[in-house]
């Protein structure tokens, strides 16, 4: 039992967590805004994947510079391929079906997923199969009592806590998150107020991009492979996290996000075919038991 | 009219011809997917050998060699409509492929069926021969990959606590860890952990945890090289600093890409290896290194050494006939790169393995270990 319940496995959740989290912000944003699940979402992390790394060996190959300047611009990168291409999949395939039947736009959504799987794995300098990702910062294992930590598990924590801290308070606080807010609450009567709500979509589709970029990277870092089809499975998870947490509802991803990172490894340490299943089983407890989720508001109209 | 239809009888006719002349053999393996440079490697291989049979003058009575290769992306469904592909539309004789134990096994039935005589340069799952009499391979089985890794952590790594974790999804993992149990187990060891991880993980971390407090003196990974590479990187992060051990699935260049420095202390067993100072071995390295720039591992060496077999067979059976040739593979008896080759009762070659150490990034030959 102390194997599965540790310390170790703590920070094993707690990174695995970290990932959903950035993804499930994005996921739960945009729900919130537009109330369409954009199953487009995990490619928006491949994306950031190979954005970061192909940044990474343009800088290598232009200049011998430190890596911490080097790891700055990869993240730049990342998020804003991410970002870029969620504004760009909003503006061409979203929008214009935005007061049409949401059906359409969901369909759309796994069309968009779709085309971005199998168009970079059509482009010759992508391709279907794994890439090695290269250690973008090196790698330093922490020792703590008896568990071990490495330097890259800390970073994948403190980045997502970051943007989080960063996301709550552009939320909360900003002219732009308060038209965010209102368009998410109610879109005529923000309309009527003057607020320009096709700005306040577009850039919540941005934000969430760019944090799925960033999710790409550390993922790329922490697990060094990427392949085009690697944000199916993350995505999913993360989708689930935000239903957990209840949907819409920014700190209701995260702690939703933590919670299956932390089930996921507590189950696949008793045994793996528990751990790839626990995910779903969660899913359906939550839909019967609490169809809000954990932070949700009661809301008429669900999925 | 009647001239019209003449033209194009004699164009048949012609054509036809010039088909019988060249006989079609299939080439299968995963150029693209999990798996890509294994694919890559074994079409390599096996045009290589192909190319030097029409320098020689073709299979027999002139007869050139065709391979129309076929990508399988590492999928059992996309294996099976290959290779029903090549059989009924590209109308071949004679299958070399495929590289994954799982992709085969959904292939062979097909080959099977039709009665096309077919040779796995790879599958080493002890099922894909037992499918039928038509199915054969060019590498050995699981239970001795498995026997002799765990031969090898026993005696010579002088290992007692073995611990292994492979992909529960996958025969060719399952069936290694399997073998290298029960052999750990008969030598006198202990195998204090034997943990699956489904298909398709990244994060092993929650069962290596689990593992290593359970302080294993060895770490068997039988997996394949990408998930190899991630493993490693990931035992060494929760402090395992132990040899570890796996099969001819950690052999292609990315291993090392992946897993970087965590794979040093790594050793693995394989069908060959390039330091292997026999001529036969020699001289196919030096002409593949000459056509693909890059030393050939034991995937490229295994189909062509697959093909070299097909090939024998469909020449000595003289014939395109399917159980001719099926009947000219059973006594085959042939030195090809990794070995002397002659089959068992269940078409399962008898040949040696060797022992690779990974050493500062490279494969170092260790040793050669005979049945």
């Amino acid at each position: 039992m102390g194997s599965i319940f540790s310390i170790q496995q703590v920070i094993n959740g707690l990174q695995v967590g970290s990932i959903y989290a950035l993804i499930a912000l994005g996921y739960t944003m945009v729900y919130g805004i537009v109330r369409l699940i954009n199953f487009a979402h995990g490619d928006f992390f491949m994306l950031g994947a190979y954005a970061a790394y192909g940044t990474f060996f343009v800088f290598n190959a232009l200049i011998v510079s430190k890596s911490g300047v080097t790891a700055f611009f990869v993240l730049l990168a990342s998020m804003a391929a991410g970002g870029i291409i969620a504004l760009l999949t909003n503006q061409l395939a979203y929008r214009p079906l935005r007061y049409k039947p949401k059906l359409s736009s969901l369909i759309t959504a796994i069309g968009v997923s779709m085309f971005l799987e199998y168009f970079l794995s059509a482009l010759p300098m992508v391709g279907p199969s794994y890439r090695p990702f290269p250690d973008v910062i090196p790698r330093v294992n922490i020792k703590i009592g008896t568990a071990t930590i490495s330097n890259i598990v800390i970073i994948d924590i403190l980045v997502a806590a970051v943007l989080m801290v960063g996301l709550t308070l552009l939320v909360k606080k900003t002219a732009l998150g308060k038209a965010m807010r209102a368009v998410s609450q109610d879109k005529d009567a923000a309309r009527l107020m003057g607020i320009d709500i096709e700005k306040g979509i577009a850039f919540t589709f941005l934000i969430g991009g760019a944090f799925a970029g960033a999710a790409g990277l550390l993922a790329g870092m922490t697990y060094p492979r990427i392949f085009p089809y690697m944000g199916i499975q993350p995505g999913l998870k993360a989708f689930i996290a935000a239903v957990l947490g209840g949907i819409g509802n920014i700190p209701g991803a995260v702690l939703g996000a933590y919670i299956m990172g932390l089930a996921e490894t507590f189950a696949s340490a008793y045994n793996s075919l528990i751990g790839e299943g626990i995910a779903f089983a969660i899913l359906i407890v939550v839909l019967l038991v609490r169809p809000t989720g954990l932070l949700g508001e009661k809301t008429a109209d669900k999925i | 009219m009647r001239k019209v239809a003449f033209v194009l009888a004699l164009a048949i006719l012609a054509t036809s011809l010039v088909a019988a002349q060249e006989i079609r053999v299939g080439g299968v393996g995963p150029v693209t997917g999990e798996a890509a440079t294994f694919g890559i490697s074994t079409k390599n291989g096996i045009m290589l050998a192909a190319e030097e049979w029409n320098a020689r003058g073709g299979l027999f009575n002139n007869r050139r060699v065709r391979i129309i290769f076929e990508d399988d992306k590492g999928d059992p469904a996309e294996g099976a409509t290959v290779y029903t592909k090549l059989i009924q539309q590209d109308n071949v004789v004679a299958i070399i492929g495929t590289v994954m134990s799982k992709v085969t096994l959904a292939g062979a039935p097909i080959a099977q069926a039709n009665g096309i005589p077919m040779i796995s340069p790879t599958s080493t799952n002890e099922r894909v021969t037992l499918v039928g009499d038509y199915i054969y391979r060019a590498c050995f089985i699981d239970p001795f990959q498995g026997t002799v890794g765990a031969n090898f952590a026993f005696n010579e790594l002088k290992a007692r606590n073995a611990a292994t974790l492979f992909d529960i999804g996958n025969d060719y993992t399952k069936g290694l860890a399997e073998n290298f149990r029960a052999q750990f187990l008969k030598l006198g060891g202990k195998v204090v952990a034997f943990e699956g991880h489904p298909a398709g993980a990244t994060d092993f971390k929650a069962q290596l945890t689990k593992i290593l407090a359970n302080k294993p003196d060895v770490l068997y990974v039988p997996n394949y090289y990408n998930d190899v590479g991630l493993i490693a990187k990931q035992a060494r992060e929760l402090g395992f600093n132990g040899p570890m051990v796996g099969g001819d699935g950690w052999d292609s260049p990315d291993l090392v890409k992946i897993g970087g420095k965590a794979v040093e202390n790594g050793f693995f067993t394989n069908h060959y290896a390039a330091a292997d100072p026999r001529p036969i071995v020699q001289e196919f390295v030096k002409k593949y290194k000459a056509k693909f720039g890059a030393e050939p591992d034991a995937l490229a060496t295994l189909a062509y050494d697959a093909a070299y077999i097909m090939f024998d067979a469909i020449r000595r059976a003289g014939s395109t006939r399917g159980s001719a040739i099926r009947d000219a593979l059973k006594t085959t008896n042939l030195d090809v790169v990794s070995g002397k080759v002659t089959f068992d009762s269940n078409r399962n070659p008898i040949k040696s393995a060797v022992i690779i150490e990974m050493k500062n990034g490279q494969q170092v030959y260790r040793s050669t270990v005979n049945p």
